[in-house]
């Protein structure tokens, strides 16, 4: 009886600290196999490659319709940037919940998974993880690509990288607690299971000034744009890393560069509680409902 | 060892909201209805019953799965309501019948992913999955990717998995189901070796194999729909009908008599009829010996032929049909699990 052995020896707060890590480390692993099961190179660069690079050029085709070409002008590399980062936020979020049906409905595991001695939002955001990192690939080739193609006045010199990585380590955060919320309703539905992420990243996209300014939207729809905390995470992606550029747009320009870190700390922390409190909930619905272990074939 | 016991339920009830109906009349299935039992530590405990008897809803409720919708259920002495968690680290399950697993980690690798989720270090995980495998005779296939296995290896692969973390309570669902013959005995023979190895280790059990039931519990409990009916040894229970007699018959082809006629024989408990190529075949459980006699008359008046005529003893099938009526195949035949 050695693991028998090895869980009664654990005192409590070792097993709190114990479990969430080797939850997570164990799911970060196990994404990361899924994940670059790159057998086909063809499909990994139509999904990381491609499919941003297709997205990003027809939102500058757009733009140079509409401005007749002024890839000069700020709004260019505000569109731009806002777009390339943009990729973190489907990537990111579906990752996480993404879990719970993968695991359900294709390799039928969340049964046993669910009762083995784990921490549940720890094993889900680990296996976030792995799309985060092909999200970085396909953002790093997104900017490459305009950086050498479109003239994207991107300077790495003057890029304030200790703000640039402590936001990005922020907003990742907090879009894995959005992914957790997520997965949570995932696990208390059997339809439409599968486009709930797009749904939601499709939706944040208008209001989270990805690629225009809040000041575009409707009087009575900017408060849902200022509501989101993904509005000051990209505000803050901009102003590390083309400072004069963004700050010259109105929306948020009023705010110090502390005053957005501590309200994307703030909204990252109510959304931290949010996504625990709603994925216990949903987990308890599903237990009390039987759909932990549903498989519903769809 | 612990005397508190491996596995405690008290009036377990579990119901289940049927989705379609109205909301002001919500259709409920009762799958399992006060259902106490008590398993004592290093007890192979048996849950024999048809589909759709509750059996797989008692596993789900002790393992964490699903909440029980009234009564109480305790595992290692933790109770699955409150204390999910402390259950968790001291059980595992096997679920037969079912291709789990990634498809494109190897044998080896899904194993050490679920060890790691115990908390078994690396090292002694790999020792544990190359043991377990050479035992169950998948030793060879440990690079293999699963996604290259049989179904039968796949839930092999997975036995492994319910093993491999040595847990205090193993629950086994339907182990051998959709296994071949031999693949199913060489199962049976490692669920009772691990059993034996240790008197720390208590394994419940769910089968609608009678002969499973036989070969492997300690004690078994009939269960249908949702209710436990009998629990005891599996001798004891084959002693309840000690006193009836149970006959089969081989015949000549059932011609101007219908099979119900037997049913209104006083005395006839139950009986069965199958026809086959020019013969049929009758299980008789009479409430004594002498019932025979007019079983037989019945057939001499009818002019059918005594092909074959066996006494044989009561068998958990004839304890089954004693308790509910019918035989498992027909009460499958009859609902939708």
């Amino acid at each position: 009886m050695s693991r028998t052995a090895t869980v009664s020896r654990l005192s409590k707060r070792e097993r709190n600290v114990r479990e969430p890590l080797r939850s997570f480390f164990t799911a970060a692993w196990l994404g990361w196999q899924i994940e670059s099961n790159w057998t086909d190179p063809f499909l990994f660069a139509v999904y990381s490659i491609i499919k941003p690079i297709a997205g990003a050029a027809i939102l500058v085709v757009m733009y140079g319709i509409i401005t007749r070409g002024a890839f000069e002008s700020p709004l260019f590399v505000y569109i731009y940037l806002g777009n390339a980062f943009y990729i973190y936020v489907g990537s990111v979020m579906n990752g996480v919940s993404w879990a719970v049906i993968d695991d359900r409905e294709h390799y039928k595991t969340l049964k046993y998974i669910y009762i083995a001695p784990i921490h549940a939002p720890f094993y889900l955001v680990g296996r976030g993880v792995a799309r985060f990192l092909t999200a970085t690939i396909s953002v790093l080739v997104t900017i490459t690509a305009g950086m050498l193609f479109l003239n994207l006045q991107l300077d790495l010199g003057t890029v304030n990288w200790p703000m640039f990585l402590a936001a990005l380590a922020l907003g990742v955060i907090l879009l894995a607690n959005m992914g957790l919320m997520l997965a949570g309703v995932t696990l208390m539905i059997a339809h439409h299971v599968w486009f709930i992420g797009d749904a939601v990243a499709g939706a944040l996209y208008l209001f989270s000034g990805a690629i225009f300014p809040l000041e575009v939207l409707p009087n009575w729809l900017r408060p849902v744009g200022f509501a989101m905390p993904l509005t000051y995470w990209l505000e803050l992606l901009r102003r590390a890393l083309v400072g004069q550029v963004a700050e010259s747009f109105p929306t948020l320009s009023h705010v110090s560069n502390g005053q957005l870190f501590g309200i994307l700390l703030g909204l990252t922390a109510i959304f931290g509680i949010m996504g625990i409190i709603m994925f216990r909930w949903c987990e308890h619905q599903a237990r009390e409902r039987g759909l932990i272990d549903r498989v519903t074939n769809y | 060892m612990s005397k508190i016991p491996a596995i405690q339920t008290d009036t377990l009830t579990r119901i289940y909201k049927i989705r379609g109906g109205k909301k002001s009349d919500p259709k409920e299935l009762v799958a399992l209805k006060d259902v106490t039992i008590e398993v004592p530590r290093s007890e192979l405990f048996g849950l024999l019953g048809p589909n759709g008897a509750g059996k797989t809803t008692l596993i789900k409720v002790l393992t964490t799965l699903l909440a029980p919708t009234l009564g109480r259920a305790f595992v290692a002495g933790y109770d699955v309501t409150k204390e999910p968690h402390e259950i968790r680290a001291r059980i595992n399950m096997v679920s037969g019948g079912e291709s789990s697993g990634y498809g494109l980690l190897t044998v080896r690798e899904n194993l050490w992913m679920f060890s790691q989720f115990y908390g078994i270090p690396s090292r002694e995980a790999n020792r544990r999955i190359k043991e377990l495998l050479e035992v169950v005779g998948l030793g060879d296939r440990i690079n293999t990717k699963s996604s290259d296995l049989s179904s039968g290896l796949r839930q092999k692969m997975n036995i492994v998995r319910g093993f491999m973390t040595d847990p205090e309570v193993l629950f086994l669902d339907e182990p051998t189901l959709g296994l071949d013959v031999g693949a199913a005995r060489d199962v049976r023979r490692f669920i009772r070796d691990w059993m034996d190895e240790s008197k720390d280790r208590t394994i419940l059990l769910t089968t609608h194999h009678m002969v499973e039931a036989e070969q492997l519990c300690d004690r078994v409990a009939i269960i249908n729909e949702g209710r436990v009916l009998a629990c005891d040894k599996p001798t004891a229970l084959k002693q309840q009908l000690q006193q009836a007699a149970i006959y089969h018959l081989q015949i000549s082809p059932l011609d101007g008599i219908t099979p119900e006629t037997f049913e209104r024989i006083r005395g006839v408990h139950h009986f069965t009829y199958r026809s086959q190529d020019g013969s049929a075949t009758l299980e008789f459980i009479l409430e004594e010996d002498d019932v025979l006699a007019t079983v037989l008359n019945q057939l001499t008046a009818h002019d059918i032929h005594l092909l074959n005529l066996e006494k044989r003893e009561p068998s958990l099938e004839d304890v089954f049909i004693h308790l509910v009526g019918m035989s498992m195949e027909e009460v499958e035949r009859g609902e939708v699990d």
